[in-house]
């Protein structure tokens, strides 16, 4: 089962300016939705909360694993069981993680973004995913119980 | 924006033979939640708490025994499973038959795609 997620976007701009989209926390902050506390240093701890609409209770937690300047820049960041406002608690030193990948290939003005290891999380994970998405089926069926719930 | 996707080494009969066995599972799906009762069940196991027979049966009209009979059909297609707790049977909603692998990967690329977008827009503007 291909448990990997590869997307490649052309960027028409100088790949130092995307290279500090990338990895100037602020700039970052700025596209990904997400105030972070300082630099992403290699080998550390990034640490911050999302801005995104609706996640702004979420924790951003991530650890740097490669930065090779203009080429690559990557990190594993946790998969917490729920980001429901309810359930939801910061603890991601037990939460599995994923590697996120983003490669600049300079000769193609290309970014490229993997992300893998989903086949490492577990079923529940997913079903957390799918109740929070409000396009997916789960909470299409959710909503449908305002109309059915009293004829069952 | 493309997604790569690993080319699969089946050859083109036992491709399609997984194909025709993955859209019947899924019409069994739909068949099993073409019913209102049966949605209205899976709409109230969604909200993620197993619930046992008796509460399942406390917000209807309907009996026990029929609440347990279309519960029955959801079990059968994958849908629900329930585990004994004292006395009671517990049900669970199961998101495997429409929430596999695939369905997640496609939920995480999605929100990729956008995120993307907007580095996109923010590089280039």
């Amino acid at each position: 089962m291909n448990d990997r997620i590869e997307m490649r976007i052309q960027l028409k701009a100088p790949v130092s300016q995307v290279w500090r989209a990338l990895m100037d926390y602020r700039e970052f902050g700025e596209w990904f939705r997400v105030k972070l506390d300082g630099p992403f240093v290699k080998g550390q701890v990034s640490r911050g909360s999302m801005t995104y609409p609706g996640c702004e209770h979420v924790k951003w937690e991530a650890v740097v694993q490669k930065v090779e300047p203009e080429r690559l820049f990557s990190f594993t960041w946790p998969h917490p069981k729920s980001l429901e406002r309810a359930a939801y608690s910061p603890e991601y030193s037990n939460a599995p993680t994923t590697p996120v990948e983003f490669r600049l290939e300079k000769t193609k003005n290309l970014l490229v973004l993997a992300e893998s290891g989903f086949d490492q999380l577990p079923g529940d994970l997913r079903l957390e995913a799918f109740r929070r998405n409000e396009g997916g089926w789960i909470a299409q069926i959710k909503n449908t119980e305002t109309y059915v719930a009293e004829v069952a | 924006m493309r997604r790569s996707k690993t080319p699969k080494l089946m050859s083109p009969k036992s491709r399609s033979s997984t194909i025709t066995a993955k859209l019947q599972s899924h019409a069994s799906v739909f068949a099993a939640l073409g019913d209102q009762t049966r949605l209205a069940l899976v709409a109230k196991l969604a909200a993620g708490q197993p619930h046992s027979i008796s509460e399942l049966t406390k917000r209807s009209n309907l009996s026990r025994q029929a609440i347990t009979k279309h519960l029955r059909v959801l079990e059968s297609v994958g849908m629900v499973h329930s585990a004994h707790k004292g006395r009671e049977s517990l049900f669970e909603l199961d998101p495997r038959p429409i929430a596999g692998l695939k369905e997640y990967l496609d939920l995480v690329a999605a929100h990729w795609d956008q995120a993307l977008s907007r580095l996109k827009s923010f590089v280039e503007t």
